[in-house]
């Protein structure tokens, strides 16, 4: 059972050291899938049979002396928004339900370069649109440290499965908070990289000025791994940044003295939990001791951020949701159609949940002739705004620090009624999206036995910088991932 | 911001979605919600603010324009609800 709970690099060097072999890894993980997973159903599809061949090709390669990979045998979940070729890519959408991609995305491209091997596709809110995993067409995933609870969203199967110990580590993808939210919720790390860092070329789109890629991992360490797998031009996209990205693992030394750090008034004091505060503050102090020097700073815009979200994102989504016409791919409605709008009516009807169609309706809306500069024109300006708050902030700051998700995880239904409550859940997160900057959710205790998130976020390309500061506070928190479920 | 019903029916015939009564009267209601908390940026002075629709700097791409290696003809319609000799099948457009 322990592996289950290891570091992903400390599996890579176990299997190095032939400790165990990749087959047996890979057969521990399917082995806790087996029984955790009627419970926590963190997983929409497991390719169990896929992974197993890989792990053994694996085994063979490592017995003929040649080189795996630098993380060769080392099993990993996938967020099921990104391109698998061959195995089922479904959005959590029944729109997608049984489609087979012929190709796989640049990310999976190169975890599958670097010799991991993928245990199945996690379970997501339909189109990544979601903070709870509840509107997954497939039925919502639950969180391991209590199965009352969602894990948060959208990638909830991804940060469950590695909550649970049913995968060392998972790929997630983060438009609004996707990736930090759930990492929060579920007790472990997640990162949101730079936009342009981390290919998009197979990630099916949801917002495209905001969609990235990014680590859901059990340590600092890992994310730092996984962080260097993944990143790196491609020129498959045409917004990748035309850098090399470092080896973050290698230069990991978590040295924080001296660094300045900002707490956001906006985010850090009025509509969070007092329990979710008394942590952060508390972290904040861990902060100071290890020699950072922490002062609050007022983003004024920051208050903007989440209604400003809310017509951006569902603006592009509605434009980019407009390739789902049953034509090429996915779903289309039963029977005859009387002519091809009709067609077109149904399919998207049948296909898509009801939270797509909300956020579809509402960026038609916000785009449509009368509204445009009320609504979509405003909010890129206020848009403006928050980086320019930013921009100021990282005159004075290496760092801004605020929690990640406002509360703890919350009770399943709790918020399904109430789609503007459910948003709030974002308030934390959305604002770095919007300029495109990295951030970091760190674990950092508990509140009523849940877990509660610390964000650290950066200016641009500071990856290096958010994951030394992560892996500071790490040492000093010492918080223990392993949620305290039977078996 | 409240919303209409006729506003309703107008959005979801441009976003080629056909609404159940029920869901109309959900919607409604939702999108007036949401509609109403993003009226505090309207609050905001942007008089002289750009737009900004991407955070990077971004300018056009190119690259050489030769021929490269693409995906055979029957894989690409192989996810097709209807497809045949290599062409994806519709009802009837006009």
């Amino acid at each position: 059972m322990e592996i289950n709970f290891q570091e992903a690099v400390e599996i890579a060097d176990q299997i190095k050291k032939k400790e165990y072999s990749a087959v047996e890894a890979t057969e521990a993980f399917l082995a806790r899938i087996e029984e955790v997973e009627p419970k926590v159903k963190a997983f929409i599809n497991v390719s169990a049979e896929v992974a197993r061949e890989r792990a053994a090709g694996i085994d063979t390669r490592i017995a003929a002396g040649e080189d795996p990979g630098r993380f060769g045998g080392v099993p990993i979940a996938i967020k099921d928004v990104l391109s698998t070729r061959g195995v089922p890519t479904t959005c959590g959408s029944r729109m997608l339900e049984g489609f087979i991609p012929v190709y796989d995305a640049t990310v999976v491209q190169r975890i599958n370069d670097a010799g991991t091997v993928m245990l199945g596709k996690a379970n997501m809110d339909e189109f990544a649109m979601g903070s709870s995993t509840e509107n997954s067409y497939f039925g919502p995933t639950r969180n391991p440290w209590d199965l009352e609870r969602v894990p948060g969203g959208s990638s909830g199967g991804s940060a469950a499965a590695v909550a649970a110990g049913e995968a060392p580590w998972a790929l997630g993808s983060d438009t609004g908070g996707s990736i930090r939210q759930p990492a929060a919720l579920c007790g472990i790390v997640g990162m949101k990289p730079t936009y342009g860092l981390v290919s998009r070329y197979g990630l099916v789109a949801f917002a495209s000025s905001l969609d990235q890629v990014g680590p859901l991992t059990r340590s600092v360490r890992d994310c730092a791994a996984l962080l260097g797998i993944i990143a790196g031009h491609d020129p498959c996209d045409s917004t990748s940044i035309p850098e090399p990205a470092p080896d973050y693992l290698a230069f990991l030394k978590g040295e924080v003295k001296g660094l300045k750090a900002g707490v956001v008034k906006e985010l850090s004091s009025e509509g969070i939990e007092p329990g979710v505060l008394e942590r952060f503050n508390a972290t904040v102090e861990t902060l100071e001791r290890l020699g950072v020097d922490c002062e609050e700073v007022s983003l004024p815009s920051f208050s903007y951020g989440l209604s400003a979200y809310y017509l951006i994102a569902p603006a592009e989504a509605s434009s980019n949701l407009a390739r789902f016409d049953g034509v090429r791919y996915g779903y289309r409605a039963a029977g005859e159609s009387e002519d091809v709008w009709e067609m077109y009516d149904r399919t998207r009807s049948e296909g898509f949940g009801g939270e797509v169609k909300r956020r579809i309706m509402l960026g038609t809306y916000a785009l449509s002739a009368g509204y445009y500069d009320a609504y979509y024109a405003q909010a890129q300006k206020i848009r403006t705004l928050i980086m320019r708050d930013y921009g100021r902030a990282w005159e004075s700051y290496d760092a801004l620090v605020c929690p990640t998700s406002p509360s703890v995880a919350f009770k399943l239904g709790e918020k399904t009624d109430d789609p503007l409550t459910m948003y709030l859940s974002d308030i934390c997160t959305i604002p770095v999206n919007l300029a495109g900057i990295p951030a970091l959710s760190l674990p950092c205790g508990l509140s009523e036995g849940l877990p509660v998130g610390f964000q650290i976020m950066g200016p641009p390309m500071s990856e290096m910088k958010i994951l030394d500061v992560a892996y500071a506070l790490e040492r000093e928190i010492g918080f223990d991932a392993r949620p305290p479920m039977e078996g | 911001m409240a919303i209409s019903i006729e506003d309703v029916e107008h959005v979801a015939k441009l976003a080629r979605l056909a609404l159940s009564d029920d869901e109309k009267e959900t919607f409604r209601r939702q999108l007036s919600d949401v509609l109403e908390h993003a009226r505090i940026i309207s609050e905001v002075d942007t008089s002289g603010v750009p737009l900004t629709s991407h955070p990077l700097p971004l300018v056009n791409v190119f690259r050489h324009d030769r021929s490269r290696p693409s995906l055979p003809q029957d894989e690409v319609t192989s996810n097709a609800a209807w497809a045949e000799d290599g062409a994806f099948k519709v009802p009837k457009i006009v």
